[in-house]
């Protein structure tokens, strides 16, 4: 195992891992304000697929956008669900989910991506309309830093999109435990009726960020199309939404944490495709293939025992719709 | 002198209820206003409509000569109005600091906790309070925890403060400390209004009082023209007795004995720590306590519902602990349990359904697979007549049933010795009278004293010091998952008893 090995590893664990940090960032939001969004995946699906189309068509910048207002949306439709309807949320997120994976794909038969991709910009390239890949996010490396040995392919190497992550998980940490709107969504989380003989407008609090989750997973599902694996297939995210939803619970909830469990998961798995390579720790591929929906399995264990849930200090309203006593 | 509020002709319908009707109430400053009615009387419904949780459906609201629309909390708040509610609004994960300052906007984006502490810290010493704006408020005691709902409002600039039965979860104490801090609140010019259903409180406490009845406004008075029997009868609408005739108990052998019980909470804290307790046939054994002293949890482990970690419950020699809620029903221990609507009774069946729950698979009511309906149908009528369920149709959904009436469905179903057509040995009574108006509350007393005294052995917990006393033969103490001290009636001084239930050591013959 060379020093270059050993570099690539960690540079791709950082790469991988921001996949879970974003989706997981929204949803330690929605969780804490109560709301659990378990469409993770079928939002990170719609985000993936938008952001394939959108960059053949219009390049990386407006597939970012585009991805970001695809993820609001599905993200705004879960809201009304669970939020102002008050449906069960597992059944609700379950069905984001199927929803997500259907229309994502779609974009599967070249037809449509062709049909697409000519009413979104006509002047395409015939070549273009055909192709099953999108170009990468291109990498920035921080001068000098980049060039630090062992820790500089890890953190200085990167495209935009895992800088903006790990910042952001600070900001969203400081902002959720420091200010008032943060004290504001984690009261909702734990008491919402108590916030809302405060005043605290409850349902606005948890539509936002709902919506919030929204954004971040299809950001999430957008990077890690366009910035670690750009070829496409069908369900092309391959279940990694519901494990960024068991990321949130290793996390307790908190985005600093979540820096880390990310990175962890993010390792875990790269270095699983490693040892494959190199013949070692052969286990069956299915393995990883599973994790996912066995890490689901346990989520939902934990987030419906009333005792699990206050050992771990989960939200104390987390799941449960809130309306007003009459 | 100056009003504060004035509610003026409020009409408030809920499904199937007037919840209130054509109800006036005006407030002055610098007074204390006693609301007083029973459970369901309409006393909270009018508060949460000046609070701005509900809406009235016709009559107006003034405030300080102003008439004002209230559409929700937020509103209220802005007009100066606060409240506590029954139950604790607070969240036990967060701060005090937290607590009081959510939804607040002078607390600046990046929360100044500093200074906010100082202040909060400030506000408290002004009421004799010493409470640390960083504690969380799950490390508070009842009473702390009440003073933190009363900074919540104070913080607020609050002119108005509304409380909803603030007594109902603290000791004697504590009480009075709260009683003093509301003097002072009134002596600053500010308005309370105080919801009970005590009538001692509205004579400690309240300048005028009010009496609400059946969603009606009876009568307004100041309280130093008015005594308890006249409150009683307003409130009640017949003259109300306060003594329970009550034979002298001659227990005979044992019900149940409880020897060294452990378990756990839901939070898996241990609850119960060394209970060790014996009821006799033929006694009433009251626990009181504050609530969430391990009360819960023994009735629960008694009953076969929560598993037990160490000691043993024997009944007639036999160590019973841990068997299933079936082997103990068989035993003949009968289970009274808290809040009917939501752990005794299936709300969608019927009277007669929810009557034979347990009955149905025994003899004579079923031959073990196939339910002789008949036979049922025959025995829930005999039942309803006896207990005195309304409506007397066996076919009414148990929903449809007022709470008094849901607690005569229980006692039916426990007491009547379906099972075996025998009297229970033992009667876990949880609660029983909680929530209950004064008829229902009688007939839950008498029944209890009468099986009492046919042979039953009952555990009575309550969280009112005074009915346990009254109906009980023995008195145990709990705090902390423990048996403090059993004592008779009338042996220990009310004052005492506050500061066992608080957990302070005393020594005393």
């Amino acid at each position: 195992m060379s020093i270059e090995w050993i570099e690539q590893v960690l540079q791709l664990t950082v790469q991988m891992g921001t996949v879970y940090l974003l989706a997981s960032l929204g949803e330690i939001y929605a969780e804490r304000s109560g709301v659990l969004n378990l469409g993770l995946e079928g939002m990170m699906l719609m985000g993936a697929a938008t952001s394939f189309m959108f960059t053949l068509a219009y390049g990386h910048l407006s597939a970012i956008l585009t991805s970001i207002i695809v993820g609001a949306l599905m993200g705004l439709i879960l809201s009304i669900l669970v939020v102002d309807m008050k449906l069960n949320q597992v059944v609700v997120g379950l069905a984001m989910t199927m929803l997500g994976a259907g229309l994502s794909g779609f974009f599967t038969f070249p037809e449509v991506r062709k049909n697409l991709l000519l009413r979104l910009n006509p002047s395409l390239p015939e070549e273009v309309l055909l192709i099953q890949q999108a170009q990468k996010l291109p990498e920035i490396q921080i001068p000098l830093l980049s060039n630090i040995p062992v820790i500089g392919k890890m953190f200085f190497s990167h495209n935009l999109l895992v800088y903006f992550s790990f910042i952001l998980s600070i900001a969203m940490w400081f902002i959720l435990f420091k200010t008032r709107i943060g004290l504001t969504i984690r009261s909702v989380g734990e008491n919402p009726s108590m916030a809302d003989s405060l005043g605290v407008n409850v349902y606005m609090v948890r539509r936002m960020t709902v919506i919030l989750s929204g954004v971040f997973a299809s950001l999430a599902g957008a990077y890690f199309f366009i910035g670690f694996h750009p070829f496409w297939r069908e369900g092309v995210t391959a279940g990694r939404g519901f494990i960024a939803l068991a990321l949130v619970i290793l996390a307790t909830w908190s985005p600093m944490r979540a820096i880390l469990g990310a990175y962890l998961f993010g390792g875990v798995e790269t270095f699983q495709y490693r040892l494959q390579l190199f013949g070692l720790g052969a286990q069956s591929p299915y393995f990883l293939a599973m994790l996912p929906y066995i890490l689901t399995i346990m989520t939902l264990i934990i987030i419906s025992t009333e005792s699990i849930k206050k050992r771990i200090g989960a939200p104390a309203s987390l799941g449960i719709p809130y309306a007003r006593e009459e | 002198m100056e009003e504060l509020v004035s509610l003026r002709g409020i009409i408030k319908h809920f499904p199937g209820v007037i919840a209130n009707d054509n109800v006036s109430f005006t407030l002055r400053k610098g007074e204390i206003h006693a609301l007083l009615g029973e459970n369901g009387a309409g006393k909270t419904t009018l508060m949460n409509i000046l609070y701005g949780l509900y809406r009235p459906d016709i009559g107006e609201i003034y405030v300080e000569g102003r008439k004002v629309e209230i559409n929700s909390p937020k509103d209220a708040i802005t007009l100066g109005i606060g409240m506590v509610h029954q139950n604790f609004k607070l969240i036990p994960s967060h701060t005090v600091l937290e607590n009081i300052i959510l939804g607040l906007k002078k607390s600046g984006l990046v929360i100044k906790s500093r200074k906010i502490g100082e202040e909060i810290k400030k506000l408290a010493e002004s009421y004799g309070w010493r409470i640390n704006p960083n504690a969380y408020v799950w490390q508070l005691t009842a009473g702390e925890k009440q003073q933190v709902e009363l900074l919540k409002i104070l913080y607020r600039d609050a002119k108005i403060l509304i409380l909803d039965e603030p007594t109902s979860v603290l000791t004697p104490q504590e009480c009075r400390i709260l009683l003093q801090a509301l003097r002072r609140m009134a002596k600053e010019g500010k308005g309370i209004i105080f919801i009970t259903h005590k009538l001692d409180e509205v004579f400690a406490i309240s300048d005028r009082v009010t009496v609400m009845r059946k969603g009606r406004v009876l009568v307004t008075k100041e309280t130093s023209e008015t005594n308890m029997s006249e409150l009683a009868q307003y409130m009640v609408g017949r003259p109300v007795i306060f003594t329970i005739e009550k034979k002298e108990s001659r227990p005979s052998g044992e019900a149940i004995t409880i020897k060294n019980l452990k378990a756990f909470n839901d939070k898996g804290v241990l609850a119960l720590k060394d209970v060790n307790l014996k009821v006799m046939k033929n006694e009433i054994v009251g626990i009181i306590g504050v609530t969430g002293n391990g009360q819960q949890e023994l009735v629960e482990v008694i009953a076969g519902l929560r598993k037990a970690s160490g000691g043993s419950l024997i009944v007639d020699g036999v160590n019973i602990i841990n068997s299933s809620p079936e082997k103990i029903i068989e035993l003949g221990i009968a289970y009274i349990p808290p809040e009917p609507l939501r752990y005794g009774i299936a709300p969608n069946l019927t009277v007669l359904d929810n009557l034979f729950m347990k009955a149905y698979r025994y003899k004579p009511y079923s031959n073990g697979v196939i339910v002789n309906w008949k036979k049922i149908y025959n025995k829930a009528e005999e039942l309803i007549r006896e207990f005195q369920i309304v409506p007397e149709n066996p076919y009414a959904k148990a929903r449809s049933l007022s709470g008094g009436n849901l607690q005569r469905l229980i006692l039916a179903r426990e007491l009547s010795g379906l099972i075996g057509e025998k009297i229970p040995r033992l009667i876990v009574a949880a609660y029983p009278t909680k929530g209950l108006d004064v008829g229902a509350t009688e007939f839950v007393h008498k029944t209890l004293i009468e099986y009492s005294r046919k042979g039953s052995g009952i555990l009575f917990v309550s969280e009112d010091i005074e009915e346990a006393l009254m109906i009980s033969d023995r008195v145990a103490v709990m705090h902390d998952g423990k048996i403090v001290r059993v004592f008779r009636p009338g042996e220990v001084d009310i004052d005492k008893i506050g500061l066992m239930m608080a957990g302070v050591e005393i020594a005393f013959k």
